[in-house]
């Protein structure tokens, strides 16, 4: 059997969605960077990456165009079965048996003809194109068309996948990433050896971030306290903020482009240099918000005008890379911060401030420091070395981030999963709970789910009381025995809570993790929601 | 005679009062008819029981010597009285040894078909489209959702994720009686040659085939004792879907679930099921069957038995053919 191209694009499409490991997915998709030919590997990476634009078309006119070919009764049977509408119409797709020739569209083809199409012809040349593919490229087309994916796969991962093909540091991809568009044939042809690195000639290109390592046990003794400066740790996300001949970007952590969630941020960026610090909403000078706070902001395409007043983003400088056309990050961090302090009082203040340098003498003054933050949104330290290089990647010794130490939580065990892969016999995943309710009628409220923390052994253990005490099964999931007189008790380390209307909790864990097997401990003495609900008012 | 007059449904299942028989049975009566051998429709306790040979011979499998009183086998093709009703059992493409049933008596005519599928399968004789009055279809994939793609192309994707992961196991789920035989046929027809490693539950049966001169290649027992855990490293393992959710898949390196069933066209129903390699090969007719073969069989009036009938009823109501729902209880998907 030969795969036509757009069917190995929709049968990419359909495994990437059901395996679940982060080596299974860049195995996959490495394998179609190197098996696929160009254009339609680039588009297929574009398409994945969110770089590639076609003019939407609605739901209603896909189910529109469907009902003009079937029975809408039928139809109504099976959307109802199915549940989801790209993929109802994929199946349902009236069919006569000469229509797939042998001439199945390829990606390119595909693109081609949507991103020709005007919007009033649009859903006919859509038609014509579902007339044409089978059922799995059928499912393709309509995800390309009503946006958005959904395949679990992030453009960080991608950029990964090409550079396990080219066999160089995702950091060159970063780099690059920005300045190519699709369906990148010469990035291809790089990777594969055939030609040379494509040259940067876009303005404002992302540099690739240098990151810390965490403290660890017995880390510090071996450090100088007089060669590292000290800084608050913000909980904000990670920016880079490039600002080159009238282009101006935010770039996330990983190189993504966050500018369009960010336009109050971005307009006050009238200056040329690459800035690297913490994202954070409120006003600088006044206050600064919580990590809940920022969360209004995240995540999104474009922003009302109410919510950049509402929380206006601001960016806390820890770093410059460079000022004009002067490169400094193979200066000392001891002088760049010196031009960083300079270059910071040039901006509006309202958008760009200093991350303040936190005094100390020794090691035993700092964690004091750090066990007693001034402000809540602060989740630790960082240690930089005075006399380091801006290094990519996270180089180990000159930047540490030594974290508050995270919040625990005694919850009970109400659900568990069946893990994936290695864990397909195991219920690894765990959805836990803790008391609310009135004395004498207390009921457990799920506030979280974790699926690691625990050794193999612990997992062993808590697989079988899983298996021991289900109360009932729903497909892959248990629910478990626990009420006031049984149950067992999870200590949940978190580094925060939000506020979550989504749960019925009304709190969100951050970074949930299993950190201790409370066997010893009666599951009416797990702890109650009060108990979340204090730390998220503090 | 009436066509309801000469089959209907009864609590114990599809009775025939001028023959005195039932089809398929889900309790022990006196004369059962059996189209073929998966457990929801092959019960065990009849006084005594007509099916194909082949129909018998797994019901000794499955429940013993003795699962009834008496025993008749059926030859394809070859018409029975039973007390002045004719009986014929042609054959339905379903699994070794399923057949339709045609019933006849005073001038009307019922084909009751069982479970049965159109696609080509090296494991069982192919469906045989037989004229009737009445033709008594099953609906379990009755959803115009439901389009099987050729079990070829399901094979070719299995085969290419096992050289994509090589150092994993893939592990295939598929029902015992049929499915799992087909998939290791299937395998062997696409040049697989390597053992195929199967789980205890499938020896039997996977025997039987064998004997029947279903060639399936050299079988293992996925047993640890055959070895140490990375001995699986790329084997493809045939077994019961539940036994991969269970403590017993622990021996395999990282395996790949992958479950071979027509319930693995709909997205949603893999991903729950933790399935990483849903493959679409099914022993029922897909949508596209059923409404071919409705129109083959020339019958005027359609009975829809288990599964979704709603929708097959109002097919047939929109192309002018009489149709109703069967309601029998007692009937699940076993084979798929």
């Amino acid at each position: 059997m030969v795969l036509t191209v757009m069917n190995r694009f929709a049968e990419l499409l359909d495994r990437l969605v059901l395996t679940p490991s982060r080596n299974g997915k860049l195995t996959l998709l490495t394998d179609y960077f190197r098996s696929v030919e160009d254009p339609d590997r680039g588009l297929a990476l574009a398409a994945i990456t969110g770089d590639l634009t076609i003019a939407a078309v609605k739901p209603a006119m896909l189910r529109m165009l469907v009902m003009e070919r079937m029975d809408p009764v039928l139809f109504g049977y099976s959307y109802d079965y199915v549940g989801d509408l790209a993929e109802t119409v994929s199946l349902v797709w009236p069919q006569s048996p000469g229509d797939i020739a042998n001439h199945e569209p390829t990606l390119a083809d595909v693109v081609a003809k949507l991103q020709a199409a005007s919007r009033s012809d649009g859903p006919k040349v859509l038609a014509r194109l579902l007339d044409s593919a089978s059922i799995s490229a059928r499912f393709a087309i309509i995800k390309l068309v009503t946006g958005g994916l959904r395949i679990g796969v992030s453009a960080r991962l991608a950029k990964q996948a090409l550079a396990d093909l080219g066999k160089v540091d995702v950091a060159e991809i970063e780099e690059l990433w920005h300045g190519l568009t699709p369906p990148y044939a010469e990035l291809f042809a790089w990777l594969e050896g055939k030609t040379e690195k494509p040259k940067k000639t876009a303005l404002a290109l992302f540099r690739p971030v240098m990151l810390s390592n965490p403290i660890g046990d017995g880390d510090l003794e071996k450090l100088d306290p007089a060669e590292y400066a000290a800084e608050w740790k913000w909980d904000g996300i990670r920016v880079q903020a490039v600002s080159e001949g009238g282009i101006r970007r935010l770039y996330s952590r990983t190189g993504d482009d966050v500018s369009g969630a960010f336009p109050d941020l971005a307009e006050a960026m009238n200056f040329s240099a690459t800035l690297d610090g913490e994202l954070l909403v409120g006003d600088p000078l006044q206050a600064t918000g919580t990590f809940s706070d920022l969360q209004q902001r995240l995540n999104r395409k474009s922003v009302t005008p109410k919510i950049q007043q509402q929380y206006p983003a601001f960016m806390r400088c820890y770093d410059v890379l460079q000022i004009g056309d002067e490169d400094l990050r193979a200066r000392a961090f001891r002088e760049r911060r010196g031009r960083l302090e300079a270059f910071v009082q040039t901006l509006d203040p309202s958008r760009f401030d200093l991350s303040p340098l936190v005094e100390f003498t020794d090691w035993q003054a700092l964690e004091e420091l750090r066990r007693k933050p001034l402000h809540p949104v602060i989740e630790g330290v960082m240690l930089k070395r005075w006399d380091s290089p801006y290094l990519t990647g996270r180089p180990k010794g000159p930047w540490f981030k030594w974290k508050r130490d995270p919040h625990t939580v005694d919850a009970v065990l109400m659900y568990a999963q069946r893990g994936h892969g290695k864990r397909s016999s195991f219920y690894s995943d765990y959805t836990f709970g803790v008391w609310s309710g009135p004395e004498g009628s207390e009921e457990l409220v799920p506030v979280g789910k974790a699926y690691f923390g625990f050794t193999d052994e612990e997992l062993r253990q808590i697989d079988k009381y899983v298996r021991d005490n289900t109360i009932e099964r729903f497909g892959p999931v248990r629910s478990v025995r626990a009420d006031r007189r049984q149950g067992l008790v999870l200590e949940v380390a978190f580094e925060g809570l939000n506020r979550s209307t989504r749960h019925k909790s009304g709190v969100a864990m951050r970074f949930p993790r299993i950190s201790r097997l409370r066997w010893d401990k009666p599951a009416a003495e797990a702890d109650r929601i009060e108990t979340l609900q204090a730390l998220l008012d503090s | 005679m009436r066509a309801s007059d000469l089959l209907h449904p009864r609590p114990e299942g599809l009775y025939c009062p001028p023959g005195d028989f039932f089809i398929d049975p889900v309790r022990p009566v006196n004369r059962a008819l059996i189209t073929h051998g998966h457990s929801d429709h092959a019960r065990s306790g009849h006084r005594s029981v007509l099916a194909t040979q082949q129909t018998l011979d797994i019901m000794g499998l499955r429940y013993g010597e003795g699962f009834a009183g008496t025993t008749q086998a059926a030859a394809l093709g070859e018409t029975i009285a039973l007390n002045g009703v004719a009986v014929t059992f042609h054959p339905a493409g379903h699994v070794l040894g399923s057949a339709q049933i045609k019933v006849v008596h005073q001038g009307s005519c019922i084909v009751a078909s069982g479970d049965y599928k159109r696609q080509r399968d090296a494991t069982c004789e192919p469906f045989e489209p037989v004229k009737c009055d009445v033709f008594i279809t099953e609906a379990t994939f009755g959803l115009p959702v439901f389009r099987h793609p050729p079990d070829t192309e399901e094979i070719t994707r299995l085969l290419k994720s096992t050289a994509q992961f090589p150092e994993r196991a893939h592990l295939v789920g598929a029902y015992a009686l049929g499915k799992a035989q087909r998939v290791m046929r299937l395998l062997r027809d696409a040049g697989y040659d390597k053992p195929i490693y199967i789980h205890g539950a499938l020896a039997k049966l996977s025997d039987y085939y064998q004997g029947q001169g279903i060639d399936l290649g050299t079988l293992e027992p996925a047993t640890v004792e055959s070895g140490g855990k990375d001995d699986f490293s790329g084997a493809i393992v045939v077994g019961p879907p539940q036994a991969f959710a269970d403590r017993w898949a622990r021996r395999f390196p990282d395996p790949i679930s992958c479950f071979a069933s027509g319930w693995m066209r709909i997205r949603q129903r893999a991903k729950q099921g933790g399935v990483e390699l849903p493959l679409i090969i099914s022993d029922h007719a897909d949508w596209d069957e059923l409404t071919a073969t409705i129109r083959e069989t020339g019958a005027e009036e359609i009975w829809v038995t288990h599964g979704r009938e709603e929708a097959l009823v109002r097919w047939c109501e929109l192309e002018g053919i009489t149709a109703r729902p069967l309601h029998l209880v007692g009937y699940e998907d076993e084979g798929d």
